[in-house]
């Protein structure tokens, strides 16, 4: 593997865009649409929690993704690409948590309820904060990427069974926003900031890939005595 | 893989102190619980079934822990992977045996939690399925866990917990609530739909798991 060394526009070129439409979008969620029927301004935070939503889902879906190919394929750029989702990720199930109860509390009267879709973030994200634990606690780079792949794949597959037993457990959170569902003055600033988190989140992962790449380059990289006597060798 | 449960059990059984500080320690952590509720007999009533499986759950990561212990004694793991079968068989051979010590232990706990929070239930098949059920829940992930972090230089006591707990929120929950409605009543016939998650948990796990040790155990 041979990281980049120059400097990284795309990403920087995502961020910037990422951070203009998260503006424009913001402004148009906040002071163009309309208020909502029965909630009222409380409603607006929608704009952010639906695609911070629908990210922090693609960037947990990605890292699943890097898992699978690192353990088929055995290349560090995709455990590298695996850390930078994983981390993104619990950046964004832990700002949807937030999100969710700063709008909960208005609405139905409590920070924190057990309905399917929180409580599996809520789980999902504590998975996801413990493979970055393991991460942590395991030196060697080979294993590291190899347990914590394994971990992602077992972690991800219990989200559906998380889902289904809370939904028979209890419920009362609101159906699904998507465009579909919402009407035609809402789509405009909800799909520019979807995007928004988008180029943001793949701006983050791409930063974070290159800079676990080059940890992972200097990690495996051999020690200077080791040079020195292959230098002698040859 | 029957040569590997046998040498689990058999060690196991030479070990049966172990399992013994593991019970002890359930029905410690079972009377806490009711400290932590006060003396309010239809209160502990009421949680009976979810303090049975909060004990069950901590005391596996003990069991589940240990389980690894000796194979990293001398690298004795090393040793077994040599053997010429697939790495697949010591891992059903040790989750098999870790299943069957958390179920004794789970059916141990029940006559404690009945005597105290009054939560007898007629239904005891049910009850010892449901604890099979759920308990096999807990092996199959916590016994490939419990091999990445034996085989951790740092942070082992941390780790399994930090791994295994999120995971398996669906068998606590649904083992929970099953056991509470053999206790408390069933009137909406809920108990099977319960079962059949628990099921589903562990028919997932046990070949998904079984699937992912080889590369877990592979140098």
């Amino acid at each position: 593997m041979t990281p980049n060394h120059r400097f990284p526009r795309a990403p920087y070129a995502l961020l910037a865009l990422g951070v203009i439409l998260l503006l424009l979008g913001s402004y148009l969620g906040l002071f163009v649409a309309p208020p909502e029927h029965f909630m009222g301004d409380v409603q607006r935070i929608m704009y952010v929690h639906v695609p911070t939503a629908w990210n922090a889902l693609l960037a947990m879906t990605f890292a699943l993704v890097c898992a699978i190919a690192f353990l088929f394929r055995g290349d560090f750029r995709w455990d590298a690409r695996m850390e930078a989702a994983i981390e993104v990720g619990v950046l964004l199930a832990f700002l949807l948590c937030c999100q969710g109860a700063i709008w909960a509390k208005p609405t139905w009267g409590v920070w924190w309820d057990w309905d399917p879709r929180l409580t599996t973030t809520a789980v999902l994200l504590f998975a996801f904060i413990g493979i970055l634990a393991l991460r942590r606690f395991v030196d060697d780079p080979v294993r590291r990427a190899t347990w914590s792949a394994v971990a992602t794949i077992i972690a991800y597959a219990d989200v559906p069974i998380v889902y289904y037993s809370v939904t028979w457990w209890n419920s009362l959170h609101q159906l699904q926003s998507s465009p579909a569902t919402v009407s035609k003055s809402f789509h405009l600033p909800l799909r520019m900031n979807a995007f928004a988190i988008l180029f943001l989140m793949t701006g983050f992962i791409m930063l974070r890939a290159r800079l676990a790449s080059l940890r992972l380059e200097h990690e495996l990289a051999p020690p200077p005595h080791e040079l020195d006597a292959v230098g002698e060798l040859a | 893989m029957i040569a590997a449960l046998r040498k689990e059990l058999l060690l196991q059984w030479r070990t049966r102190a172990q399992a013994i500080a593991v019970f002890v320690f359930g029905a410690t952590s079972l009377l806490l619980f009711s400290f932590a509720i006060g003396p309010n007999a239809s209160a502990l009533r009421q949680h009976a079934a979810g303090f049975l499986w909060l004990a069950l759950l901590l005391s596996s990561t003990l069991t589940l822990a240990e389980s690894f212990h000796a194979e990293m004694e001398h690298r004795a793991l090393e040793g077994l992977l040599l053997l010429p079968t697939s790495p697949r068989a010591i891992y059903y051979g040790k989750a098999i045996a870790n299943w069957l010590q958390l179920a004794l232990l789970g059916i141990a706990l029940v006559p404690i939690t009945v005597v105290l929070y009054d939560a007898a239930t007629p239904r005891l098949g049910s009850l010892i399925l449901i604890i099979l059920l759920g308990t096999a829940g807990i092996s199959a992930p916590g016994t490939l866990y419990s091999a990445m972090t034996s085989q951790t230089t740092r942070g082992k006591q941390m780790l399994l917990p930090l791994l295994l707990f999120p995971l398996i929120v669906p068998v606590l929950l649904a083992a929970a609530r099953a056991t509470s409605l053999l206790i408390l009543g069933d009137p909406m016939e809920q108990t099977a739909s319960w079962l059949r998650l628990l099921a589903a948990f562990d028919a997932i796990y046990w070949s998904l798991c079984g699937l992912l040790f080889d590369r877990v155990v592979e140098e």
